[in-house]
C-alpha cells in the first residue's frame, strides 16, 4: 500500500499537481503538541505545593512522548501519508472560518522531529542545571508550554494558528528571559525582546489580513496553490502609489520573519536574551524559536517567489545580519553572547538560502544549526555551571583550560565548533555548501555576491568559533580566584545530553551528503514536494572547487585563532591597539542599541513625559477622576435639601408623585 | 340600583381624607389610622367595580387588602409603641433622625 502512494505521489509531483492531503491520516499528531500543553498545565498547577523537586517529570515524559509520536509521523510521511485535517472550529464569523487544524507534510514533520527531540534533550540537561532553582517548576512548566507552542506553530494549517504559535513561542521567550525577574537585566531584556518583537510581529499581522482580504481564506492549502491566479501581477494603491500586490504581503510578512528570527534591523534583542537560563538560550534562542521565520519564510515561499523585491529583502537582510554578527561575535568576552552572535549570523545563513530560492537547502541548514548550536549552548552552560562562584561566570577572560577539568564538555563543544566551522564529515559542513552552492549558481542576480560573504563569514566563523574553545579549554585555568577552586565536570544527567546532541551534530548533515559527494540530496528531495527542487546544473570540478573554498576558509579561521589564542597570545591585542576606533565599533555592537536608544526610546520617553503625562494623564484622566465625584458632590448637596426627616413630607411627595404619574399615565398612553 | 360613579366619588372622598390626614396630622397614631383609611377607600373602589363588571377578581383583591391591613396595623402599632419608648413622643414632626 505504501508503495502503491510513493507512486502516486511521485506521478503527482511530476504532473505538477499538489500532493492530496488525507483528512483522515495522522489523528495522532494532535497528541504531539498536546501531552506537553497538559504537561505544562499539570505542572503549573501543581507544582508549587506538590510536585516541586520531582516537576521535571511529566514535562519531560511528555516531551518523551511527544518526540516518539513526531518518528512515527515522520515515518508515515516518508511513506507518502500526508494529513491535513480540522481538530475543531476556532473562529467562525459569517465568511471567516479558521480551525484549530493540522498539516503534516514533510516541512512540517520534519520541524516537529527536530524540534520534539531538541525540546526533550534541553527538557533532561535542565534537571541538572536548574537544580535548586526556586523556580524549577516553573522552569519546566514553562518550556513545556514552549514545546507546545513551537509544535502548534509548525504543524499549523491556516496562517491564523500560525500566529497563534509566532505569539506563543514569543510570550514563553518573554516568561523564560525574565525567568530571573528579581534581577533587573533580565526583566529589561524580557521587555526588550517583547517589544522588539511587537514591531515585525505587527508588520506580519498586516501581511495575514491582506492574505485574507485577497483569498478570502486563511487555510495554506487556500492559498498557495492559487497565489498565480489570485495576486499574481495584481497591485493596490498605497497613498497614490501602486504597490505590487505580492511584494506587499511578501514583505509584511517578513517583518514578522525579522523580528522572530532577529535579523539586521530588528536583531538587537537576541543578544540580551541571554540573561535567561542557558537551556533557554539553546532551545529558544538558537535552536528552535528563532528558526520559525526561516520556516515561515519558507512555508509560504510561493509568495515570496513571485516578488524579486521581496526575495532581494530577504538576502539583503540575512547577507547583512550574516556578515555584522560575525565582525561583532570576536569581540565579545562573554561566552554565551559569543554563541548569540553565532546565532544571528547563522541564521543569516538561512535568510541567504532562502533569498536565493534555495529553500530546502535553508531549511537544512536550520536543521543541522538546531543540533550543533544547541550543543553550543549546553556546553557553554556546562562550563557557566562550573564557574557558577564566579562574579560573572560568562566572562572567557576566567576560563582556560577547562579542558582538563571537563572532559565531556570539551569533546563535545569541540565537535559542535567543528561543525559549524564547516569542516567536512561534520553537519555543518553540507548545509552551508548546500546554500554556498546554491547561492553561486542561483539564478538571482544578487547570488554571487551571498556566495562571497557567506564565504568570508565562514571564515570568521571558523575564528570565533575556535576563539571560545581556546580561550575557555585550553591554556592554564585563569579562574582560581574568582571561584575558590577547582572547576568541576557537570552531572551525567547534563553530559548525556551533550553526547547526544554531539552524535547529532555529526550525523544530522549525512541525510543530505549532495550527489557530487557521492550522496543522494535525501534532504531535498524529500523537501521537493513542499518547497519546490531548485536543482542547479554545475560542472562537477566547479563545485568542488567552491567546497574547497569555503573548506580552506573555515581551516584559515581555525588556524587563525590557534595562531591569536594559543600560539602567540600578544596577537589578539594587535588588533584593539592597532585600530581601536574599529575595534571598539565592532565592540559596542555596530552602536545598534545606541542608536535605538537615541533615535526610538528616548523620543518615546520625551512624548510619554510631556504630552502624554500633561496632557491625557493630568487635562483627561485626573479631570474625569477627580471632576465625577466633584459633580456627585455638588448635585448631592442641592438634593440632600429634600431629606428633611419630617415624614409628612415624603409621603406628600410620593403622593404628588404617585398623581404626577396617573395624569402621565392618562394623557399619553 | 345606585351607579358604580356614586360609589367611586365615596372612594375618591376617603382617600383624600386619609392622604390629608397622613400628611397634615403630627400623631403617628392618627396618620395609621388615615392609611387604614385610605386602604379602606381602594377597598371600595374595588368592590364596586367588581360589581359592576361582575368579575370576582375584585372582591378576592378586597380580602387580600383586608389581610394586609390587620398585619400593617400590628406592625404599625408595635412600632409607635418602639417609637414612643426610644423617643418618648408620637408626634412625628419631633422625630426627624432622617435628617440629611
Amino acid at each position: 500500500m505504501h508503495g502503491e502512494m510513493l507512486h502516486q505521489m511521485a506521478h503527482l509531483v511530476q504532473s505538477g499537481e499538489a500532493v492530496r492531503y488525507s483528512a483522515q491520516a495522522l489523528h495522532y499528531t494532535v497528541w504531539i503538541p498536546g501531552l506537553p500543553l497538559l504537561a505544562a498545565v499539570i505542572t503549573l498547577i501543581f507544582g508549587r505545593w506538590y510536585i516541586r523537586d520531582r516537576a521535571h517529570w511529566i514535562p519531560c515524559l511528555a516531551v518523551f512522548g511527544s518526540f516518539l509520536l513526531s518518528l512515527k509521523a515522520l515515518w508515515d510521511v516518508i511513506h507518502g501519508v500526508w494529513a491535513n485535517f480540522d481538530l475543531f472550529s476556532w473562529v467562525v464569523a459569517s465568511t471567516v472560518k479558521v480551525s484549530v487544524g493540522f498539516q503534516i507534510d514533510p516541512l512540517s514533520v520534519m520541524m516537529l522531529a527536530m524540534v520534539s527531540c531538541l525540546s526533550f534533550l534541553i527538557h533532561v540537561y535542565s534537571i541538572g542545571y536548574m537544580a535548586d532553582d526556586p523556580g524549577y517548576y516553573r522552569f519546566f512548566s514553562y518550556i513545556s508550554l514552549f514545546t507546545f507552542s513551537m509544535f502548534m506553530l509548525v504543524s499549523a494549517n491556516n496562517f491564523l494558528q500560525l500566529y497563534f504559535g509566532w505569539e506563543a513561542v514569543g510570550l514563553c521567550s518573554y516568561l523564560l528571559i525574565g525567568f530571573w525577574y528579581e534581577k533587573k537585566s533580565a526583566a529589561d531584556a524580557a521587555k526588550k525582546a517583547f517589544i522588539v518583537n511587537r514591531f515585525g510581529d505587527f508588520g506580519f499581522a498586516l501581511g495575514v489580513f491582506l492574505v485574507f482580504v485577497y483569498f478570502g481564506s486563511l487555510y495554506y492549502q487556500e492559498v498557495f496553490p492559487r497565489v498565480h491566479e489570485v495576486i499574481a501581477g495584481k497591485s493596490l494603491y498605497l497613498l497614490g502609489h501602486p504597490v505590487a500586490v505580492p511584494s506587499l504581503i511578501a514583505l509584511l510578512l517578513f517583518c514578522g520573519a525579522l523580528g522572530k528570527s532577529a535579523q539586521f534591523p530588528l536583531h538587537v534583542w537576541l543578544p540580551d536574551a541571554m540573561e535567561g537560563p542557558t537551556p533557554v538560550s539553546a532551545l529558544i534562542h538558537a535552536a528552535t524559536m528563532v528558526t520559525a521565520g526561516v520556516f515561515m519564510v519558507s512555508r509560504c515561499h510561493a509568495i515570496f517567489e513571485l516578488s524579486e523585491v521581496a526575495m532581494l529583502a530577504v538576502a539583503a537582510a540575512g547577507t547583512i545580519t550574516c556578515f555584522m554578527a560575525a565582525t561583532i561575535a570576536p569581540t565579545q568576552f562573554d561566552i554565551k553572547r559569543v554563541i548569540a552572535y553565532s546565532t544571528l549570523s547563522q541564521l543569516g545563513y538561512m535568510f541567504m538560502a532562502c533569498g536565493v530560492g534555495a529553500f530546502a537547502a535553508g531549511m537544512f541548514h536550520l536543521f543541522t544549526h538546531a543540533y550543533f548550536k544547541a550543543l553550543l549552548f549546553l556546553g557553554a552552560g556546562s562550563v557557566i555551571h562550573a564557574m557558577h562562584h564566579a562574579p560573572d561566570p560568562n566572562d572567557m577572560r576566567n576560563m582556560g583550560g577547562l579542558k582538563k577539568y571537563m572532559p565531556a564538555t570539551y569533546w563535545t563543544f569541540l565537535i559542535a565548533s567543528l561543525s559549524i566551522s564547516g569542516i567536512p564529515g561534520f553537519a555543518g559542513f553540507f548545509s552551508k555548501d548546500e546554500i554556498l552552492a546554491s547561492a553561486f549558481f542561483s539564478e538571482y542576480p544578487w547570488g554571487k555576491f551571498v556566495w562571497f560573504v557567506g564565504t568570508l563569514v565562514a571564515a570568521i566563523t571558523a575564528f570565533y568559533s575556535f576563539r571560545v574553545v581556546f580561550m575557555a579549554f585550553h591554556g592554564e585555568f585563569r579562574g582560581r580566584e574568582v571561584i575558590h577552586g577547582e572547576p568541576h565536570e557537570s552531572p551525567k544527567v547534563m553530559t548525556i545530553p551533550l553526547m547526544l546532541l554531539a552524535l547529532g551534530a555529526i550525523v544530522s548533515g549525512w541525510i543530505g551528503i549532495p550527489e557530487v559527494l557521492g550522496g543522494g540530496s535525501h534532504f531535498a528531495h524529500f523537501m521537493a514536494p513542499v518547497l519546490g527542487h531548485h536543482a542547479f546544473h554545475a560542472a562537477k570540478s566547479l563545485e568542488l572547487g567552491l567546497m574547497a573554498i569555503s573548506v580552506a576558509a573555515g581551516l584559515l579561521g581555525i588556524f587563525a585563532a590557534w595562531l591569536a589564542y594559543v600560539k602567540r597570545p600578544s596577537l589578539q591585542y594587535l588588533f584593539p591597539r592597532r585600530l581601536p576606533v574599529v575595534y571598539r565599533y565592532l565592540y559596542r555592537k555596530w552602536y545598534w542599541d545606541e542608536i535605538y536608544l537615541y533615535l526610538l526610546v528616548k523620543p518615546t520617553l520625551w512624548v510619554a513625559d510631556t504630552v502624554v503625562a500633561l496632557i491625557v494623564d493630568t487635562f483627561a484622566i485626573e479631570g474625569t477622576v477627580n471632576g465625577l465625584p466633584q459633580t456627585v458632590r455638588f448635585v448631592g448637596g442641592g438634593l440632600r435639601r429634600f431629606q428633611s426627616g419630617v415624614v409628612q413630607h415624603y409621603a406628600l411627595i410620593m403622593a404628588l408623585g404617585a398623581f404626577a404619574l396617573m395624569i402621565l399615565l392618562h394623557y399619553y398612553f | 340600583m345606585i351607579p358604580v360613579n356614586w360609589y367611586l366619588y365615596l372612594a375618591l372622598a376617603l382617600f383624600a381624607i386619609g392622604l390629608f390626614g397622613f400628611v397634615g396630622r403630627r400623631n403617628v397614631i392618627i396618620m395609621l389610622l388615615s392609611i387604614e383609611i385610605m386602604l379602606n377607600a381602594a377597598n371600595v373602589a374595588l368592590a364596586a367595580l367588581g360589581t359592576k363588571m361582575q368579575d370576582v377578581t375584585g372582591h378576592i383583591l378586597v380580602f387580600f387588602v383586608i389581610a394586609v391591613a390587620a398585619a400593617e396595623a400590628a406592625i404599625g402599632l408595635s412600632l409607635v409603641v418602639l417609637l414612643y419608648k426610644r423617643f418618648r413622643e408620637v408626634h412625628m414632626d419631633e422625630v426627624r433622625m432622617l435628617k440629611g
